[in-house]
């Protein structure tokens, strides 16, 4: 069996606009006054038809529509995309199509629009339920808003989840634990928590290295909120599947589970990523980042791609074992080293068990709560074997 | 051949820095020995490290011609030395093979602890001695306080002292005449059978090894059949040449001449600096009293960060001791680095300058050991041991006393940083010699532990000092004293790189500055990590390093793949650069950085 058949095969399709930057933002997301989302068709179609004849008889698990915020796209414009994506591939019958919201009054406006264009889950970017927070987080929506929206898409589409962001400036865990409580009670059969994480080169970076983003926590009490958060959602029947997404079994987000289980996917747009294998190969590709730019390339040269290179079997490895072991379930010792040429020292793995970061079942590990806490510091040590 | 009389011979000598290598420029390029396109700032100086260091670190001979006021023509031999005490092998060398010395003496600086010590050097063989007094062209610069304090510190007559700025030229031409005229011609006997000293040899990538000679007796030509009285070893001279710097042939050299030879000779340490050289036959009877030779007094070890490039370290040892016969090295085997070398210096200086060389010029990543010096071991059973290691120390049961190494050191400074000064001293086991005067500097005198000086104790002197106090020192002799092996052990287990030897009085200190700076030092772990000083079993100190708690990146979706890849890559890469010590990563620079002592 190929390999990429392990995880699957995904469409990642990248929307890079925003109504306006979150400072904490690392994506590539722009705010334009002037969109010309006739032309963008254009160009999406052309480049689905591109990749659509390299990866020509294969089964479509699932198509994400990510951002910037794909809920500024006209229903219009998403509908042609799928109508050319079920033109292009065989449509897996439990498909995934998933669209990121963002939680405004007028975002919810168009939701029957998506569902109608068949899109069948939704991901929302509430982030915080305390105005004051999200006026913190730079946000443009207000607590009752991302509620009423999170409403309508419930009753629109069947399956949702949305992502809050935790371990905020000046947050302590006794709030926290509160808000996520009260988060359980909306949430549906999936939620996404991640902890802020400022990255450099967002306004968030700058103000961070000039000592006036005060108010987050150290080490110690991330450590806490992030225990905190495992507790109460396991509680709550919400387990983590991985580092920062929950869910009931059976809810998971088939489309990430592409990524983490090292399935192949195709990246159309400004900056997206794709992982497509062929024969033995696994190539990497990537697009412009520029918005303008992409879309002049993809008219002038039908082709989107800043880069197209082949993985070395030692990148794979890697990729793999950084992936799935951010999973529950963890990652296989036999795919590993069949990336990697090698396996790793049993005697390593021993000492790993010791000290109670990994579980060993056959052909299997896992990163055990413990060891999932220290996940960066367990896969540099896992990879230098 | 050249009469006698038509040649002087001189060091140039002074403290770090006061200008010997630029006051031998202005003479190569006032006599025009080398042209004036040629030219550059301290030309002698021609390793990568001394132009980057902006210091000397090998002595240097240049050959110029001076047409004097007197209407003939001079040869001059001058040697260029270095002024870090790590070097001063270097000159006491140059020193024997002239007979005068131009003391060199920064205006607006005056007498330093090295213009002292060279003084006494210059004295002792014999020297003629001229004051220069150089940067006279700097705003700071007070010469008629210096000639005094020339007098009265060193007691030399400063009267006809000569004012110059080696780096405008300024006095020059006084200088080239005072050579001439206060400078004693050599002596020696052409007829008399070969006598020859060998002054400094080295290996050349095209000629092989080159010996430098100062010829006393006789007159040594190419192809000539000659004999090294240390070694009895029978060589033919190849080529005969002086040195412009660059080398120029020459048909014979004559007494009181300096030049360089090849002779097919393999290594240089298969030379003895201060041997003597005559003819294979009809040599001469008398050696020439020969030099005590360079005892390195500090050691470490050198490990190859990556152990597959221990070949490669080893042939980079080999070819930097082929110029460096005052380098030592030997294999040595750790249980926590593997193999590696250990390396004997003469100085911290000298050390640095050689790990510096082999990482660049053998592209090599190494980790250095913490600096020891040799200890002796008086053993019960009446044998006397060497501990160049503290690694190997025995049993102590075995043990009935240690000694170590002990220094007089010279210390000038501004009497208003005295205080500190002492201060330094006295923690570092110092006990006070002599202290005195002259005007505003003193001068003191310490007998001091070596092992006490070579880590930071010229660093610290800097700083407390803002850089205004200079020191120089000899070895001394050994001394009993209460010392003992502190071992350090991370996670339960001893790090045999980092065990050193210490006083008794102050191992509790030592062992907890090293217990707390390592804990710096130590990134977490996934575990907790116990960090210990013990002598024999006996803990003397502990710190904990507290588990990693939590490192984990929260968003990590497809996009995100190859920038975190490349992270971990990176993070990789800054694994190499760590040891593993049983389960414990510890990163090379702590093996450094823990022997720095604060305060
Ligand atoms: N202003 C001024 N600076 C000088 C003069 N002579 C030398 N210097 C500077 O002093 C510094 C040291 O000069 P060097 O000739 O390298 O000194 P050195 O005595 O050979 O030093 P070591 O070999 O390291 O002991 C350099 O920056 C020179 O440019 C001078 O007459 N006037
Ligand atoms: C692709 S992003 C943005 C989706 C959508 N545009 C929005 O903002 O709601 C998906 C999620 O990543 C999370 N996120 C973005 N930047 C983050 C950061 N610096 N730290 C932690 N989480 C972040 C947010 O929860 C966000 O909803
Ligand atoms: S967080 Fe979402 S809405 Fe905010 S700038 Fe980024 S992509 Fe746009
Ligand atoms: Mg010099």
């Amino acid at each position: 069996m190929e390999d990429w058949r392990n995880g699957g095969f995904g469409l990642y399709l990248h929307w890079p606009f925003c109504q306006s930057k979150c400072p904490y933002c690392d994506f590539n997301s722009h705010v334009s006054t002037r969109i010309d989302q006739d032309r963008w068709q254009r160009a999406y179609l052309s480049e689905i038809s591109r990749v659509g004849a390299e990866t020509q008889g294969r089964l479509l698990n699932s198509v994400y529509f990510g951002g910037g915020t794909p809920s500024l796209m006209r229903p219009e414009l998403v509908s042609a995309i799928l109508a050319r994506v079920r033109a292009t591939w065989t449509l897996a019958n439990d498909c995934e199509i998933t669209l990121e919201a963002n939680p405004g009054s007028v975002e919810a406006g168009r939701f029957r629009g998506y569902r109608d264009a068949g899109v069948n889950r939704v991901s929302m970017g509430i982030q915080a339920l305390a105005d004051g927070d999200l006026r913190a987080l730079g946000r443009a929506h207000s607590v009752a808003e991302a509620r009423a929206a999170f409403d309508v898409a419930r009753t629109t589409f069947d399956r949702v989840s949305f992502d809050l962001i935790y371990a905020r400036q000046n947050q302590t865990l006794k709030n926290w634990q509160k808000e996520l409580s009260d988060a359980l009670t909306m949430a549906a059969d999936h939620i996404s928590l991640y902890q802020l994480t400022v990255e450099d080169g967002t306004a968030f970076g700058d103000r961070l290295a000039h000592g006036k983003l005060r108010g987050l926590p150290g080490e110690e009490l991330s450590a806490d909120f992030y225990a905190a958060t495992q507790e109460i959602c396991g509680a709550a029947g919400m387990d983590a599947y991985e580092v920062s997404n929950h869910a009931k079994t059976g809810s998971e987000s088939r489309h990430n589970l592409i990524y983490w289980r090292a399935g192949d996917y195709v990246g159309i747009g400004p900056g997206a990523h794709g992982r497509l294998s062929q024969n033995d190969d696994r190539w990497a590709t990537e697009g412009l980042r520029a918005p303008g730019a992409w879309l002049s390339k993809v008219e002038s040269e039908g082709n989107g791609e800043a880069l197209r290179e082949i993985l070395r079997p030692a990148d794979r490895a890697a990729e793999y074992l950084m992936m799935s072991l951010r999973l529950r379930e963890g990652m296989s010792l036999p795919r590993y080293s069949s990336f990697a040429g090698d396996r790793i020292s049993p005697q390593k793995l021993a000492d790993l068990v010791e000290i109670g970061m990994i579980s060993v079942a056959t052909n299997q590990i896992r990163a055990t709560d413990a060891g999932r806490m220290v996940l960066n510091t367990l896969i540099a040590e896992l990879s230098a074997a | 051949m050249t009469q006698l009389d038509l040649i002087r011979n001189f060091s140039i000598v002074a403290h770090i820095d006061h200008g010997k290598s630029t006051l031998a420029d202005r003479l190569i390029q006032s006599t025009g020995t080398v042209k004036d396109r040629d030219m550059k700032a301290q030309l002698l100086d021609s390793m990568d490290i001394e132009r980057e260091r902006g210091i000397t670190i090998k002595a240097n001979t240049v050959r110029i011609e001076y047409p004097a006021k007197d209407g003939k023509t001079y040869i001059l031999n001058l040697i260029d030395t270095p002024g870090h005490v790590d070097f001063a092998y270097e000159v006491s060398r140059s020193m024997r093979a002239v007979e005068g010395s131009l003391l060199v003496v920064d205006a607006s600086q005056g007498v330093e602890a090295q213009t002292l010590a060279n003084v006494y050097q210059a004295l002792d063989a014999g020297h003629e001695i001229v004051p220069v007094l150089n940067k006279i062209d700097l705003p700071a610069a007070e010469p008629e306080r210096i000639k005094q304090q020339i007098e009265d510190v060193i007691g030399l007559d400063a009267k006809d002292a000569i004012l110059i700025s080696a780096k405008s030229g300024l006095g020059i031409p006084d200088v080239l005449e005072a050579i001439v005229t206060r400078l004693p011609a050599p002596k020696g006997d052409r007829e008399a059978p070969l006598k020859a000293m060998l002054v400094d040899s080295w290996y050349d990538a095209y000629l092989g090894v080159v010996v430098m000679v100062r010829i006393m007796d006789g007159v040594m030509k190419k192809g000539d059949r000659i004999r090294m009285m240390q070694t009895n070893a029978v060589y033919g001279i190849d080529t005969l040449a002086v040195l412009k710097p660059q080398m120029v042939d020459i048909a014979e050299l004559g007494p009181g001449e300096i030049g360089v030879f090849t002779a097919s000779i393999k290594q240089v340490r298969d030379t003895r600096v201060g041997d003597t050289i005559t003819h294979e036959r009809k040599g001469c009877e008398t050696p020439l009293p020969g030099f005590k030779p360079a005892q390195p007094v500090v050691f470490c070890g050198l490990f190859p960060v990556d152990a597959a490039d221990f070949e490669a370290l080893r042939d980079a040892i080999e070819k930097l001791s082929l110029n460096d016969a005052s380098f030592s090295s030997e294999m040595e085997t750790s249980a926590a680095l593997g193999f590696g070398f250990r390396c004997g210096f003469l100085g911290l200086l000298h050390l640095e300058v050689i790990r510096d060389r082999l990482e660049r010029e053998y592209d090599l990543d190494l980790i250095t050991t913490a600096p020891s010096v040799v200890f002796k071991l008086y053993m019960k059973d009446g044998e006397v041991r060497d501990l160049h290691n503290p690694a190997d120390m025995p049993d102590l049961t075995f043990v009935d006393h240690i000694e170590e190494p002990r220094i007089k050191a010279t210390i000038m400074v501004p009497d208003d940083y005295l205080g500190d000064i002492l201060k330094l001293c006295q923690d570092r086991r110092g006990i006070q010699l002599d202290l005195s005067y002259a005007g505003s500097r003193a001068m003191v005198v310490y007998d001091l532990p070596l092992a006490e000086v070579v880590f930071d104790f010229y660093d610290r002197l800097k700083s407390v000092t803002k850089g205004y106090a200079s020191f120089d020192y000899t070895i001394s002799g050994y001394r009993e004293d209460f010392l003992v092996k502190m071992s350090i052990l991370v996670n339960e287990e001893p790090v045999d790189a980092l065990s050193m030897m210490v006083h008794r009085d102050r191992a509790e200190a030592r062992g907890r500055a090293m217990v707390e700076k390592l804990k710096e030092l130590i990134p977490r772990h996934m575990f907790k990590i116990p960090i210990q000083a013990a002598i024999g079993s006996r803990v003397i100190a502990r710190e904990t390093l507290s588990a990693m708690r939590k490192d984990v990146t929260a968003k990590c979706y497809g996009g995100d793949a190859t920038r975190k890849r490349k992270l971990l890559d990176k993070q990789k890469a800054g694994k190499k650069r760590m040891r593993q010590f049983g389960k414990v990563e510890i990163p090379q620079e702590a093996f450094i950085s823990a022997l720095k002592m604060d305060g």
